[in-house]
């Protein structure tokens, strides 16, 4: 049997978008790097991630200009079926923008750009993102970011990872990662595809990968 | 040609870090009278055709405000 798909898009701007396709390497999946203005997703894709980046260089408000490009109304009808669906970091605030997750990412309430490891409580276990993490459980991923702070009614969302300790960029709840009620959507800020290789110092984010095409 | 400027600004009792670090800066440099800073966007579009504003409104709601927490303004000066 061939590796599943995985749909890697591209906007201008995207930055993170070898290391997302490394990742899904890595965990047995065969990325296919998706243009931006693309209408449909490549034959036979089994699930999305959207990476991080400055799509558009920012401008408006991150990720409102790449939520309405021709290959996010494909993304759109990916996930109404069912499809998994990953937004990383700015793939997040693209997934916000775009009304398939809840809420939206401002800026850090410091208003700097914060780049670091963090440590990140399992707060749902009940979706396919966190694996076999039960609840409580720790994932150690770096996140490096400038409007990280989601603002929205929980309420609409599952909250699947926040932040263990101090807040660090004044989300609400201490929210890192949500996913829609249904769960094949999934946002966060962190960044899952750089904690793969134990030379950088944790593989917390393989379970994140991984669950793309478990 | 007609002119249509909207103004987008955070909503009333959304944190606005950027207003607040510029009325901060402004206190530092002794401006003491300042009771609050909010700091939004304003945007010019050039339209023809019928009915501009309402085109501009549907803009505002369709990409260039977030109604979680922005809002807008439209208007044809002058």
């Amino acid at each position: 049997m061939s590796a599943a798909h995985v749909a890697v898009l591209r906007f201008p701007g995207t930055l993170d978008h070898e290391s997302a396709a490394r990742a899904v390497q890595g965990v047995g999946g065969e990325p296919v790097y998706t243009h931006h203005e693309d209408v449909a997703l490549p034959d036979g894709t089994a699930a999305v991630v959207i990476p991080g980046g400055f799509s558009y260089g920012d401008h408006l408000r991150p990720g409102a200009l790449a939520s309405r490009t021709p290959i996010m109304a494909a993304v759109r009808q990916h996930a109404a079926r069912g499809g998994r669906v990953l937004g990383i970091c700015n793939g997040f605030q693209i997934l916000c923008e775009a009304g398939m997750l809840p809420g939206v990412l401002r800026p850090n309430a410091s208003l700097s750009f914060i780049c670091r490891q963090a440590e990140l409580e399992v707060a749902d276990d009940g979706t396919a993102w966190t694996g076999g993490r039960r609840e409580g459980e720790v994932l150690s991923i770096p996140f490096k970011h400038h409007d990280g702070a989601w603002f929205g009614d929980p309420g609409h969302a599952r909250v699947v990872l926040r932040y263990r300790g101090e807040n660090p960029n004044g989300s609400m709840d201490k929210i890192a990662g949500i996913s829609n009620l249904a769960g094949n959507v999934m946002g966060l800020m962190p960044h899952p595809e750089e904690a793969q290789d134990p030379l950088l110092g944790s593989v917390d984010g393989r379970v994140i990968i991984a669950a793309l095409i478990a | 040609m007609t002119m249509v400027v909207v103004t987008i600004m955070p909503k009333k009792g959304v944190l606005d870090p950027q207003g607040q670090a510029v009325q901060g800066a402004l206190a530092h440099m002794g401006f003491g009278d300042v009771l609050d800073v909010r700091v939004g966007k304003r945007i010019e579009i050039e339209m023809r055709g019928h009915d501009p504003a309402a085109q501009v409104t549907k803009m505002c709601e369709d990409l260039l405000a977030n109604d979680l927490i922005e809002d807008f303004h439209v208007e044809m000066p002058g």
